[in-house]
Protein backbone atom coordinates (compact mmCIF):
# COMPACT_ATOMS: atom_id res chain seq x y z
CA UNK A 1 0.00 0.00 0.00
CA UNK A 2 1.40 3.37 -0.85
CA UNK A 3 1.87 5.74 2.01
CA UNK A 4 -0.55 8.55 2.77
CA UNK A 5 0.79 11.91 1.73
CA UNK A 6 0.52 14.49 4.51
CA UNK A 7 1.22 18.20 4.54
CA UNK A 8 1.46 20.48 7.57
CA UNK A 9 1.50 24.22 7.10
CA UNK A 10 1.20 27.35 9.20
CA UNK A 11 -0.26 30.72 8.36
CA UNK A 12 -0.89 33.36 11.08
CA UNK A 13 0.09 31.06 13.91
CA UNK A 14 2.44 30.82 16.85
CA UNK A 15 4.00 27.46 16.05
CA UNK A 16 2.45 25.85 19.11
CA UNK A 17 0.32 23.63 16.90
CA UNK A 18 3.43 22.23 15.20
CA UNK A 19 4.90 21.44 18.57
CA UNK A 20 1.62 19.88 19.66
CA UNK A 21 1.81 17.45 16.75
CA UNK A 22 5.26 16.42 17.92
CA UNK A 23 3.82 16.00 21.43
CA UNK A 24 2.14 12.77 20.40
CA UNK A 25 5.60 11.37 21.14
CA UNK A 26 6.21 7.77 20.13
CA UNK A 27 2.93 7.62 18.29
CA UNK A 28 4.62 9.77 15.66
CA UNK A 29 6.28 6.49 14.57
CA UNK A 30 2.87 5.10 13.74
CA UNK A 31 2.24 8.19 11.69
CA UNK A 32 5.58 7.74 10.01
CA UNK A 33 4.75 4.15 9.16
CA UNK A 34 1.51 5.04 7.50
CA UNK A 35 2.27 8.40 6.05
CA UNK A 36 4.89 10.36 4.25
CA UNK A 37 5.14 14.02 5.09
CA UNK A 38 5.53 15.81 1.81
CA UNK A 39 5.49 19.38 3.10
CA UNK A 40 6.14 20.70 6.62
CA UNK A 41 8.09 23.94 6.89
CA UNK A 42 8.80 23.41 10.59
CA UNK A 43 10.37 19.99 10.16
CA UNK A 44 11.95 20.19 6.72
CA UNK A 45 13.04 23.00 4.49
CA UNK A 46 10.69 22.92 1.56
CA UNK A 47 10.11 25.75 -0.88
CA UNK A 48 6.73 27.12 -1.93
CA UNK A 49 7.45 25.98 -5.47
CA UNK A 50 7.70 22.39 -4.24
CA UNK A 51 4.00 22.58 -3.46
CA UNK A 52 3.04 24.76 -6.38
CA UNK A 53 4.59 22.24 -8.77
CA UNK A 54 2.67 19.29 -7.37
CA UNK A 55 -0.27 18.02 -9.41
CA UNK A 56 -3.74 18.79 -7.97
CA UNK A 57 -4.85 16.42 -5.21
CA UNK A 58 -1.28 15.15 -4.79
CA UNK A 59 -1.59 15.58 -1.01
CA UNK A 60 -4.02 13.30 0.78
CA UNK A 61 -4.47 15.37 3.90
CA UNK A 62 -3.31 18.88 4.76
CA UNK A 63 -3.27 20.05 8.36
CA UNK A 64 -3.30 23.80 8.18
CA UNK A 65 -2.94 25.78 11.36
CA UNK A 66 -3.10 29.52 11.63
CA UNK A 67 -5.53 32.26 10.72
CA UNK A 68 -5.52 34.18 7.45
CA UNK A 69 -4.38 37.75 7.86
CA UNK A 70 -2.27 38.59 4.84
CA UNK A 71 -2.06 37.86 1.14
CA UNK A 72 0.64 35.24 1.58
CA UNK A 73 -1.50 33.30 4.07
CA UNK A 74 -4.39 33.41 1.64
CA UNK A 75 -2.32 32.41 -1.37
CA UNK A 76 -0.81 29.41 0.41
CA UNK A 77 -4.21 28.34 1.74
CA UNK A 78 -5.53 28.38 -1.83
CA UNK A 79 -2.54 26.50 -3.24
CA UNK A 80 -2.73 23.84 -0.52
CA UNK A 81 -6.47 23.48 -0.97
CA UNK A 82 -5.96 22.78 -4.63
CA UNK A 83 -3.23 20.24 -3.97
CA UNK A 84 -5.02 18.44 -1.10
CA UNK A 85 -7.85 15.96 -1.14
CA UNK A 86 -8.72 16.71 2.48
CA UNK A 87 -8.16 20.07 4.17
CA UNK A 88 -8.20 20.20 7.96
CA UNK A 89 -8.40 23.44 9.89
CA UNK A 90 -6.06 22.54 12.72
CA UNK A 91 -6.05 24.54 15.94
CA UNK A 92 -8.16 27.46 17.06
CA UNK A 93 -6.44 30.05 14.86
CA UNK A 94 -7.36 28.18 11.73
CA UNK A 95 -10.77 26.97 12.90
CA UNK A 96 -12.14 30.24 14.32
CA UNK A 97 -9.42 32.86 14.26
CA UNK A 98 -7.76 32.15 17.59
CA UNK A 99 -5.54 34.61 19.38
CA UNK A 100 -4.49 36.46 16.19
CA UNK A 101 -8.21 37.00 15.64
CA UNK A 102 -8.27 39.41 18.57
CA UNK A 103 -6.80 41.87 16.07
CA UNK A 104 -10.38 42.16 14.78
CA UNK A 105 -11.04 44.53 17.68
CA UNK A 106 -8.85 46.93 15.69
CA UNK A 107 -8.11 47.59 12.05
CA UNK A 108 -5.00 47.67 9.92
CA UNK A 109 -4.40 51.36 10.46
CA UNK A 110 -4.71 51.20 14.24
CA UNK A 111 -2.39 48.20 14.39
CA UNK A 112 0.14 49.92 12.17
CA UNK A 113 0.10 53.08 14.27
CA UNK A 114 0.52 51.15 17.47
CA UNK A 115 3.31 48.91 16.26
CA UNK A 116 5.34 51.29 14.12
CA UNK A 117 4.71 54.68 15.67
CA UNK A 118 3.36 54.57 19.21
CA UNK A 119 4.86 51.55 20.87
CA UNK A 120 7.33 52.31 23.63
CA UNK A 121 9.93 50.04 22.09
CA UNK A 122 9.83 51.53 18.59
CA UNK A 123 13.31 52.81 17.86
CA UNK A 124 13.28 52.99 14.07
CA UNK A 125 14.15 56.09 12.14
CA UNK A 126 11.12 58.38 12.07
CA UNK A 127 9.41 58.32 8.72
CA UNK A 128 10.76 54.92 7.70
CA UNK A 129 7.93 52.42 7.63
CA UNK A 130 7.41 49.14 5.88
CA UNK A 131 5.44 49.33 2.66
CA UNK A 132 4.18 46.53 0.45
CA UNK A 133 6.78 47.32 -2.22
CA UNK A 134 10.12 49.08 -2.19
CA UNK A 135 12.68 49.76 -4.89
CA UNK A 136 16.27 48.94 -4.02
CA UNK A 137 19.30 48.98 -6.38
CA UNK A 138 18.81 45.26 -7.02
CA UNK A 139 15.17 45.68 -8.05
CA UNK A 140 11.75 45.73 -6.40
CA UNK A 141 11.17 43.98 -3.09
CA UNK A 142 7.66 43.15 -1.96
CA UNK A 143 6.08 41.91 1.23
CA UNK A 144 2.59 40.43 1.58
CA UNK A 145 -0.42 42.73 1.98
CA UNK A 146 -1.67 42.93 5.55
CA UNK A 147 -5.45 42.59 5.82
CA UNK A 148 -7.80 44.76 7.81
CA UNK A 149 -9.66 41.74 9.12
CA UNK A 150 -8.33 38.40 10.29
CA UNK A 151 -10.16 35.53 8.62
CA UNK A 152 -10.71 31.89 9.51
CA UNK A 153 -9.48 29.28 7.07
CA UNK A 154 -13.01 28.41 5.99
CA UNK A 155 -13.71 32.03 5.10
CA UNK A 156 -11.05 31.63 2.40
CA UNK A 157 -11.16 28.02 1.20
CA UNK A 158 -13.38 25.00 1.73
CA UNK A 159 -12.53 23.09 4.86
CA UNK A 160 -13.34 19.39 5.33
CA UNK A 161 -12.67 18.95 9.05
CA UNK A 162 -11.87 21.00 12.12
CA UNK A 163 -9.53 20.10 14.96
CA UNK A 164 -9.99 22.77 17.65
CA UNK A 165 -7.76 23.78 20.53
CA UNK A 166 -4.96 26.19 21.30
CA UNK A 167 -3.21 23.94 20.72
CA UNK A 168 -5.37 20.83 20.31
CA UNK A 169 -4.86 18.36 23.16
CA UNK A 170 -2.75 15.33 22.36
CA UNK A 171 -5.78 13.03 22.55
CA UNK A 172 -7.71 15.25 20.18
CA UNK A 173 -4.78 15.22 17.74
CA UNK A 174 -4.47 11.49 17.98
CA UNK A 175 -8.18 10.95 17.34
CA UNK A 176 -7.80 13.01 14.20
CA UNK A 177 -4.58 11.36 13.04
CA UNK A 178 -5.94 7.89 13.68
CA UNK A 179 -9.01 8.69 11.65
CA UNK A 180 -6.79 9.91 8.85
CA UNK A 181 -4.49 6.88 8.96
CA UNK A 182 -7.28 4.34 9.07
CA UNK A 183 -9.29 6.24 6.48
CA UNK A 184 -12.25 6.28 8.85
CA UNK A 185 -12.96 9.96 8.69
CA UNK A 186 -16.29 11.17 10.05
CA UNK A 187 -18.91 13.10 8.13
CA UNK A 188 -17.44 16.01 6.21
CA UNK A 189 -17.56 19.23 8.21
CA UNK A 190 -17.21 17.48 11.56
CA UNK A 191 -15.37 19.18 14.37
CA UNK A 192 -13.12 16.40 15.64
CA UNK A 193 -13.52 16.89 19.42
CA UNK A 194 -16.35 16.59 21.92
CA UNK A 195 -19.99 17.12 21.04
CA UNK A 196 -21.17 18.55 24.36
CA UNK A 197 -19.86 21.50 26.33
CA UNK A 198 -16.81 21.46 28.50
CA UNK A 199 -19.02 21.65 31.63
CA UNK A 200 -20.18 18.19 30.70
CA UNK A 201 -16.73 16.69 31.11
CA UNK A 202 -15.56 18.95 33.94
CA UNK A 203 -15.55 17.07 37.22
CA UNK A 204 -16.05 20.08 39.47
CA UNK A 205 -19.04 20.03 41.82
CA UNK A 206 -21.96 21.99 40.49
CA UNK A 207 -24.40 23.11 43.12
CA UNK A 208 -26.53 26.19 43.09
CA UNK A 209 -25.24 28.73 40.66
CA UNK A 210 -25.74 32.18 42.13
CA UNK A 211 -23.21 34.96 42.22
CA UNK A 212 -23.10 38.45 43.65
CA UNK A 213 -19.58 39.22 42.50
CA UNK A 214 -17.32 38.56 39.54
CA UNK A 215 -13.72 37.96 40.51
CA UNK A 216 -10.49 37.34 38.68
CA UNK A 217 -8.63 34.10 39.39
CA UNK A 218 -5.71 35.86 41.10
CA UNK A 219 -7.98 37.75 43.46
CA UNK A 220 -9.27 34.72 45.30
CA UNK A 221 -8.25 31.48 46.85
CA UNK A 222 -9.90 29.08 44.40
CA UNK A 223 -11.77 26.11 45.81
CA UNK A 224 -10.35 23.18 43.79
CA UNK A 225 -13.58 21.17 43.96
CA UNK A 226 -16.38 23.59 43.17
CA UNK A 227 -17.46 24.92 39.79
CA UNK A 228 -15.44 28.05 39.09
CA UNK A 229 -18.39 29.97 37.74
CA UNK A 230 -20.21 29.40 41.03
CA UNK A 231 -17.21 30.95 42.75
CA UNK A 232 -17.67 34.09 40.68
CA UNK A 233 -14.80 33.35 38.31
CA UNK A 234 -15.62 33.70 34.64
CA UNK A 235 -15.28 30.26 33.09
CA UNK A 236 -16.10 29.77 29.41
CA UNK A 237 -17.03 26.11 29.93
CA UNK A 238 -20.78 26.54 29.28
CA UNK A 239 -20.13 27.91 25.78
CA UNK A 240 -17.11 25.83 24.85
CA UNK A 241 -16.82 22.49 23.13
CA UNK A 242 -15.50 19.69 25.27
CA UNK A 243 -12.78 17.29 24.22
CA UNK A 244 -9.68 18.70 25.86
CA UNK A 245 -10.18 16.65 29.00
CA UNK A 246 -10.88 19.82 30.99
CA UNK A 247 -7.21 20.70 30.96
CA UNK A 248 -7.59 24.10 32.57
CA UNK A 249 -10.34 23.53 35.11
CA UNK A 250 -8.52 20.48 36.44
CA UNK A 251 -5.45 22.69 36.89
CA UNK A 252 -7.58 25.09 38.95
CA UNK A 253 -7.88 27.67 36.17
CA UNK A 254 -11.05 28.67 34.35
CA UNK A 255 -11.65 27.55 30.79
CA UNK A 256 -10.82 30.35 28.39
CA UNK A 257 -12.73 28.85 25.53
CA UNK A 258 -10.04 27.54 23.20
CA UNK A 259 -12.10 24.65 21.80
CA UNK A 260 -14.53 27.18 20.39
CA UNK A 261 -18.32 27.00 20.34
CA UNK A 262 -20.33 23.79 20.15
CA UNK A 263 -22.75 23.13 17.30
CA UNK A 264 -25.45 24.48 19.58
CA UNK A 265 -23.77 27.41 21.24
CA UNK A 266 -22.79 28.86 17.80
CA UNK A 267 -21.51 32.17 19.15
CA UNK A 268 -19.48 32.00 22.35
CA UNK A 269 -20.19 35.63 23.25
CA UNK A 270 -23.95 35.30 23.01
CA UNK A 271 -23.91 32.04 24.90
CA UNK A 272 -21.74 33.37 27.72
CA UNK A 273 -23.92 36.46 28.10
CA UNK A 274 -26.81 34.09 28.82
CA UNK A 275 -24.78 31.78 31.03
CA UNK A 276 -23.35 34.50 33.22
CA UNK A 277 -26.49 36.63 33.32
CA UNK A 278 -28.51 33.63 34.47
CA UNK A 279 -26.49 33.20 37.65
CA UNK A 280 -26.41 36.82 38.79
CA UNK A 281 -28.31 36.79 42.03
CA UNK A 282 -30.24 40.02 41.90
CA UNK A 283 -33.46 41.56 40.67
CA UNK A 284 -32.34 45.10 41.15
CA UNK A 285 -31.22 46.85 37.93
CA UNK A 286 -28.59 48.93 39.71
CA UNK A 287 -27.09 45.98 41.52
CA UNK A 288 -27.10 43.92 38.32
CA UNK A 289 -25.22 46.71 36.62
CA UNK A 290 -22.71 46.84 39.45
CA UNK A 291 -22.02 43.10 39.30
CA UNK A 292 -21.85 43.07 35.51
CA UNK A 293 -19.40 45.93 35.40
CA UNK A 294 -16.92 43.93 37.46
CA UNK A 295 -16.28 42.07 34.23
CA UNK A 296 -14.07 44.55 32.47
CA UNK A 297 -13.74 43.12 28.97
CA UNK A 298 -16.62 40.81 28.13
CA UNK A 299 -16.06 40.72 24.37
CA UNK A 300 -12.34 40.04 24.68
CA UNK A 301 -12.99 37.41 27.33
CA UNK A 302 -15.83 35.58 25.60
CA UNK A 303 -14.41 35.75 22.07
CA UNK A 304 -10.80 35.24 23.08
CA UNK A 305 -10.36 32.46 20.52
CA UNK A 306 -13.28 32.90 18.19
CA UNK A 307 -13.90 36.49 17.16
CA UNK A 308 -13.31 36.03 13.38
CA UNK A 309 -15.52 32.94 13.38
CA UNK A 310 -18.25 34.54 15.49
CA UNK A 311 -21.52 35.97 14.27
CA UNK A 312 -20.19 39.51 13.85
CA UNK A 313 -16.60 38.51 13.01
CA UNK A 314 -15.01 41.79 14.06
CA UNK A 315 -15.51 45.10 15.77
CA UNK A 316 -17.57 47.37 13.62
CA UNK A 317 -15.45 49.56 11.41
CA UNK A 318 -15.80 53.23 12.26
CA UNK A 319 -14.85 54.68 8.92
CA UNK A 320 -17.61 53.13 6.85
CA UNK A 321 -20.50 55.46 6.28
CA UNK B 1 -22.74 61.03 10.21
CA UNK B 2 -26.43 61.72 10.23
CA UNK B 3 -28.00 61.33 6.85
CA UNK B 4 -31.24 63.27 6.36
CA UNK B 5 -32.78 60.59 4.20
CA UNK B 6 -31.62 57.70 6.32
CA UNK B 7 -34.48 55.67 7.78
CA UNK B 8 -33.33 53.22 10.44
CA UNK B 9 -34.57 49.66 10.54
CA UNK B 10 -35.54 48.54 14.02
CA UNK B 11 -36.23 44.94 14.90
CA UNK B 12 -38.70 44.80 17.78
CA UNK B 13 -38.83 41.55 19.74
CA UNK B 14 -41.95 41.74 21.91
CA UNK B 15 -43.43 39.40 24.46
CA UNK B 16 -46.81 38.03 23.59
CA UNK B 17 -48.62 38.90 26.81
CA UNK B 18 -47.72 42.52 27.40
CA UNK B 19 -45.68 44.41 24.84
CA UNK B 20 -47.10 42.72 21.77
CA UNK B 21 -50.58 43.38 23.13
CA UNK B 22 -49.48 46.96 23.81
CA UNK B 23 -48.31 47.36 20.24
CA UNK B 24 -51.53 45.82 19.05
CA UNK B 25 -53.49 48.30 21.12
CA UNK B 26 -51.52 51.12 19.56
CA UNK B 27 -52.59 49.72 16.18
CA UNK B 28 -56.26 49.23 16.98
CA UNK B 29 -56.39 52.67 18.63
CA UNK B 30 -55.03 54.01 15.33
CA UNK B 31 -52.07 55.71 16.96
CA UNK B 32 -49.52 56.56 14.33
CA UNK B 33 -46.05 55.20 14.88
CA UNK B 34 -42.99 55.04 12.64
CA UNK B 35 -43.01 52.14 10.26
CA UNK B 36 -39.32 51.68 10.95
CA UNK B 37 -40.02 48.90 13.41
CA UNK B 38 -40.47 45.30 12.27
CA UNK B 39 -42.08 43.29 15.02
CA UNK B 40 -41.33 39.72 16.03
CA UNK B 41 -43.54 38.12 18.67
CA UNK B 42 -42.05 35.81 21.28
CA UNK B 43 -43.77 34.23 24.25
CA UNK B 44 -41.68 36.06 26.84
CA UNK B 45 -38.82 38.54 26.92
CA UNK B 46 -36.92 35.83 28.81
CA UNK B 47 -36.96 33.81 25.61
CA UNK B 48 -34.83 36.36 23.79
CA UNK B 49 -31.47 34.72 23.36
CA UNK B 50 -28.64 37.28 22.98
CA UNK B 51 -27.97 35.50 19.71
CA UNK B 52 -31.29 36.82 18.33
CA UNK B 53 -30.13 40.36 18.99
CA UNK B 54 -26.65 39.86 17.54
CA UNK B 55 -28.15 38.13 14.52
CA UNK B 56 -30.59 40.96 13.93
CA UNK B 57 -27.67 43.40 13.77
CA UNK B 58 -25.76 41.09 11.48
CA UNK B 59 -28.72 40.84 9.12
CA UNK B 60 -29.04 44.58 8.80
CA UNK B 61 -30.96 46.02 11.76
CA UNK B 62 -29.83 49.49 12.84
CA UNK B 63 -31.44 48.99 16.22
CA UNK B 64 -33.03 46.23 18.27
CA UNK B 65 -35.82 46.79 20.77
CA UNK B 66 -36.68 44.05 23.22
CA UNK B 67 -39.82 44.66 25.24
CA UNK B 68 -41.59 42.67 27.90
CA UNK B 69 -44.02 42.93 30.81
CA UNK B 70 -43.20 45.21 33.73
CA UNK B 71 -41.15 43.56 36.50
CA UNK B 72 -43.56 41.52 38.58
CA UNK B 73 -45.99 41.05 35.67
CA UNK B 74 -44.19 38.43 33.61
CA UNK B 75 -46.48 35.50 32.84
CA UNK B 76 -43.62 33.13 33.47
CA UNK B 77 -42.74 34.81 36.77
CA UNK B 78 -39.24 36.10 36.09
CA UNK B 79 -38.53 35.90 32.37
CA UNK B 80 -38.23 39.68 32.23
CA UNK B 81 -35.76 39.68 35.12
CA UNK B 82 -33.64 37.24 33.11
CA UNK B 83 -33.91 39.60 30.15
CA UNK B 84 -32.80 42.47 32.37
CA UNK B 85 -29.72 40.60 33.58
CA UNK B 86 -28.73 39.77 30.02
CA UNK B 87 -29.31 43.28 28.78
CA UNK B 88 -26.54 44.90 30.84
CA UNK B 89 -23.94 42.36 29.82
CA UNK B 90 -25.07 42.21 26.21
CA UNK B 91 -25.02 46.01 25.94
CA UNK B 92 -21.45 46.02 27.12
CA UNK B 93 -20.46 43.24 24.74
CA UNK B 94 -22.07 45.07 21.83
CA UNK B 95 -20.32 48.30 22.76
CA UNK B 96 -16.98 46.48 22.73
CA UNK B 97 -17.90 45.40 19.22
CA UNK B 98 -18.59 48.97 18.16
CA UNK B 99 -22.38 48.85 18.39
CA UNK B 100 -23.48 51.88 20.41
CA UNK B 101 -25.74 51.31 23.40
CA UNK B 102 -28.48 53.47 21.87
CA UNK B 103 -28.97 50.72 19.29
CA UNK B 104 -30.11 48.11 21.77
CA UNK B 105 -32.93 48.82 24.16
CA UNK B 106 -34.92 46.84 26.69
CA UNK B 107 -38.23 48.31 27.81
CA UNK B 108 -41.34 47.34 29.73
CA UNK B 109 -44.68 47.96 28.04
CA UNK B 110 -47.94 46.53 29.36
CA UNK B 111 -50.97 45.53 27.32
CA UNK B 112 -52.65 48.83 28.15
CA UNK B 113 -49.68 51.05 27.28
CA UNK B 114 -50.22 51.50 23.56
CA UNK B 115 -49.28 55.13 23.82
CA UNK B 116 -46.07 54.40 25.69
CA UNK B 117 -45.12 51.90 22.99
CA UNK B 118 -45.57 54.57 20.34
CA UNK B 119 -43.39 56.98 22.30
CA UNK B 120 -40.63 54.42 22.71
CA UNK B 121 -40.58 53.59 19.01
CA UNK B 122 -40.64 57.25 18.03
CA UNK B 123 -37.83 58.11 20.37
CA UNK B 124 -35.67 55.21 19.27
CA UNK B 125 -36.31 55.99 15.60
CA UNK B 126 -35.24 59.59 16.13
CA UNK B 127 -32.14 58.61 18.05
CA UNK B 128 -31.12 56.19 15.32
CA UNK B 129 -31.79 58.72 12.59
CA UNK B 130 -29.22 60.91 14.30
CA UNK B 131 -26.81 58.07 14.89
CA UNK B 132 -26.92 56.91 11.29
CA UNK B 133 -26.82 53.46 9.75
CA UNK B 134 -24.98 50.62 11.41
CA UNK B 135 -23.31 49.43 8.21
CA UNK B 136 -21.77 46.26 9.51
CA UNK B 137 -19.21 44.92 7.15
CA UNK B 138 -18.39 41.79 9.04
CA UNK B 139 -15.47 39.84 7.76
CA UNK B 140 -14.92 41.76 4.56
CA UNK B 141 -11.32 42.29 3.94
CA UNK B 142 -10.23 45.68 2.76
CA UNK B 143 -6.64 45.76 1.68
S1 LIG C 1 -4.11 27.53 17.84
FE1 LIG C 1 -2.85 28.27 19.56
S2 LIG C 1 -1.09 26.89 19.53
FE2 LIG C 1 -2.07 26.71 17.52
S3 LIG C 1 -1.03 28.21 16.23
FE3 LIG C 1 -2.83 29.20 17.09
S4 LIG C 1 -2.06 30.27 18.89
FE4 LIG C 1 -0.54 28.73 18.36
S1 LIG D 1 -18.40 26.49 34.40
FE1 LIG D 1 -16.24 25.88 34.29
S2 LIG D 1 -15.80 25.08 36.29
FE2 LIG D 1 -18.01 25.17 36.15
S3 LIG D 1 -18.61 23.12 35.42
FE3 LIG D 1 -18.36 24.41 33.61
S4 LIG D 1 -16.26 24.08 32.96
FE4 LIG D 1 -16.40 23.33 35.08
S1 LIG E 1 -10.33 24.01 29.46
FE1 LIG E 1 -11.02 25.45 27.91
S2 LIG E 1 -9.28 26.81 27.52
FE2 LIG E 1 -8.51 25.02 28.63
S3 LIG E 1 -7.83 23.60 27.02
FE3 LIG E 1 -9.93 23.06 27.49
S4 LIG E 1 -11.18 24.24 26.02
FE4 LIG E 1 -9.14 25.14 26.06
S1 LIG F 1 -44.42 37.14 29.54
FE1 LIG F 1 -44.00 39.22 29.11
S2 LIG F 1 -41.95 39.36 29.81
FE2 LIG F 1 -42.39 37.30 30.35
Amino acid sequence: MSKLKLAVYWTAACGGCDVAILDINERILQVDEAAEIVFWPLAADPKYDDVKNMPDDAIDVCLLHGAIRNSENEEMARVLRQKSKVMIAFGSCSAFGGIPGLANFFDKKEIFERVYRESESTAGKAGVYPSPAVIVPEGELTIPEFYDTVLTLDQVVEVDYYVPGCPPAVDTIWTALEAIITGELPLRGTVIAGVKTLCDECSRKKEEKKITEIKRPMEVEIDPERCLLEQGIVCCGPATRGGCGARCTSANMPCRGCYGPTDHSIDQGAKLVSAIASIIDSKDPEEIKKITHLLSDPAGTFYRFSLPGSMLRRKRKEDVS
Amino acid sequence: MADKKFEPLIVGILCNWCSYAGADLAGTSRFKYPENIKIIRVMCSGRVDPLFVIKAFKEGADGVLVSGCHPGDCHYIDGNIKAMRRETLLSKLLEDLGIEKERFKLTWVSASEGEKFVEIVEEMTNTLRELGPLNLEGGEKIV
